[in-house]
């Protein structure tokens, strides 16, 4: 296969590894996303930093690696040339690490400080190319809330990416990277997967390492893959996922191996998954064509052999209020840490300790940040702990139980990923309230726990593309991938 | 939504700066008023919760609390408790905004 006959757009972790297989050089694979981010960035506006001496020096080792053993296809690491970008709240070597806030403008990580899933990925194979773009600490829907402008969607510009990883979603999709990293506190990963059209993968709590993530909500965080299919999205989990000693939350469960059980599972019959639906997720708010393309591809796998089943997620429509607690209360606590003393941005001129504080929080912290730090503030305020936070705590695990009981009767759960295709930009900018029901769908699978993805599946009339979402049990992502792989299938 | 619209959780300027007092946040004018009219729309949606009798629910904190009793999450407590190396003073100090390569340095603390 010869590697550079391919666009970049079109790549995937197997073609890039038989291309090296057949003499292709992961150098010249690196240069070509390069030249694709430069001719791109400045309409996409994806990527934030670029780590080129890091990429270029992995990009050497693999060529070496392939001239120097004639075995490399099969000894190389499963990522081997393959040029990846990380969304700029993970911690990475070799550029800026800067959240998309102003705070952090500028910050170098002190060396030898990766996030355990960069170190993993290289660890593999992996050449970083560098740093994306997404909103400010992770928080929101649209990626209008980076310090650094938004990002745009590369399948129509005037339409927003999705957030809070636009960019990682934006840059699988526009061939400017193979695969991506970026997270998901409420949708943050799934949400812009289903707008820009590619696959991302949700794992389940505490799957994925988050020592090196700048958190955001801890009791939701998760780190996942981006990739422009199911198979490269398994390809990419299997090898970030896993315990890690420097973060305690971190599962000892054993890795699956996600890529041979997705083959294997192709061979099984479609008869032995019961896959749930709940009318929850397909009610009022619902756009006709999401509706539309979800339901067809339902009744597609019906075809197949499934068994699908209704099932009741009773608590759904109490999730945004929940999330908005919880998420906000956490963060609030998080954020603290950004007060202007031991790195990023210090407000001039300050004259006490506590002006300074004050001062470069309120300069530094996007309108966003500072709404979700005073929600959250507000929330465990003395007087309002029972009424908000706890409140909050006891329904979300009525929203579990649903999951729980639901999982009872079903191996998987169809829903759509969001109810709309991709949002114009400025569309809903200045209405916070309509920006987080953009996440209706997907925050329930934070709360809970479990494990999901989003998948495409078809294009409005427009020609935006619209996602669908797989919810699987705690811990049983290869079925969610499974599933994800019969309805890629079915385009 | 609409039986909540009885019962506005109204914020007023004054709970606003309590608040940013609280999390160390200087606002503008501007942003209070835009603060007020935010906090107030959000919480009136969150106010839904309170549909819901919770009496006999225990709040759920983490997620691995659930996972422990379906005897699915296999997490090995905590690390064992040895010294190990951390990261160099010298690059950490260097992203100090102000620092004598020892210390971070702020402006005075004690305000009279």
């Amino acid at each position: 296969m010869q590697l550079d006959t391919i666009e970049t757009g079109r790549l995937t972790i197997s073609n890039v590894r038989k291309g090296l297989a057949s003499g292709g050089s992961a150098v010249a694979l690196a240069e070509r996303h390069y030249t694709s981010i430069e001719e791109q960035n400045c309409s996409v506006n994806a990527w934030l930093a670029l780590s080129r001496e890091r990429a270029m020096a992995q990009a050497e080792r693999v060529d070496r690696q392939f001239l120097s053993d004639s075995n490399a296809a099969n000894t190389a690491g499963p990522l081997a040339g393959v040029p990846i970008g990380i969304k700029d709240v993970l911690i990475m070597q070799g550029a800026p690490t800067t959240a998309a806030s102003k705070i952090l403008e500028g910050y170098q990580p002190p060396p030898p400080y990766d996030a355990t899933v960069v170190a993993r990925l290289e660890a593999a194979g992996a050449v970083l190319l560098g740093k994306l773009n997404c909103d400010e600490f992770a928080m929101g829907s649209s990626n209008e809330n980076s310090a650094y402008g938004p990002v745009k969607n590369p399948r129509r510009l005037e339409h927003v990416p999705g957030g809070s990883s636009g960019g990682s979603a934006a840059a699988v999709a526009a061939g400017m990277c193979v695969t991506s990293l970026g997270s998901d506190t409420g949708g943050s990963i799934r949400q812009p997967a289903s707008f820009c059209g590619v696959v991302g993968v949700l794992p389940t709590y505490s799957r994925v390492s988050r020592y090196g993530l700048i958190a955001f909500a801890s009791s939701l965080d998760r780190v996942g893959p981006f990739g422009r299919n199911v198979r490269d999205a398994a390809t990419m989990l299997g090898v970030i996922a896993g315990h890690d000693p420097l973060d305690a939350t971190s599962s000892t469960r054993p890795v699956p191996n996600y890529v041979a059980e997705l083959e294997a599972s192709s061979t099984r019959p479609p008869g032995e998954l019961r896959l749930g639906v709940p009318p929850e997720y397909f009610g009022e708010g619902l756009d006709p064509e999401v509706r539309e393309a979800v339901e067809t591809a339902i009744r597609k796998l019906g075809e197949k052999g499934c068994v699908i089943k209704p099932i009741s997620l009773k608590h759904t429509r109490y999730a945004i209020p929940v999330y908005y607690v919880i998420a906000t209360a956490e963060a609030s606590a998080n954020l603290a840490r950004f007060d202007g003393v031991r790195y990023g941005y210090r407000a001039p001129d300050a004259t006490t300790l506590s002006e300074m504080y004050r001062r470069t929080r309120d300069h530094g912290f996007g309108a966003e940040v500072k709404r979700r730090i005073m929600l959250g503030t507000y929330v465990l305020s003395a007087g309002y702990y029972d009424a908000y936070y706890k409140k909050a705590q006891q329904v979300r695990r009525l929203i579990t139980q649903d999951f729980l009981d639901a999982f009872n009767e079903v191996d998987a759960i169809i829903t759509p990923t969001a109810p709309t295709p991709a949002f114009l930009l400025g569309e809903k900018s200045d209405d916070p309230m309509a920006m987080y029901l953009a996440d209706i769908y997907t925050v329930t699978a934070n709360l809970a726990g479990i494990s999901g993805i989003s998948v495409p599946v078809g294009k409005s009339k427009a020609d935006l593309p619209i996602g669908l979402q797989i919810l699987g049990k705690h811990f049983d992502e290869s079925t969610v991938f499974r599933v994800a792989q019969m309805v890629e299938d079915l385009q | 939504m609409s039986e909540n619209s009885k019962n506005k959780t109204g914020v007023d300027v004054a709970e606003v700066r309590r608040v940013a007092e609280l999390a160390n946040l200087e606002l503008t004018q501007y942003e209070e008023t835009a603060m007020q009219r935010d906090l107030s729309v959000i919480l009136d949606h969150i106010a839904q919760l309170n549909e819901l009798d919770t009496s006999n629910v225990a709040p759920m904190a983490q997620v691995s609390e659930v996972l422990d009793k379906s005897g699915q999450l296999a997490v090995t407590a905590l690390r064992e408790d040895v010294l190990r190396p951390s990261l160099d003073r010298k690059p950490v100090m260097e992203q100090a905004p102000e620092t004598d390569g020892v210390f971070f340095k702020v402006p005075k603390v004690i305000e009279r």
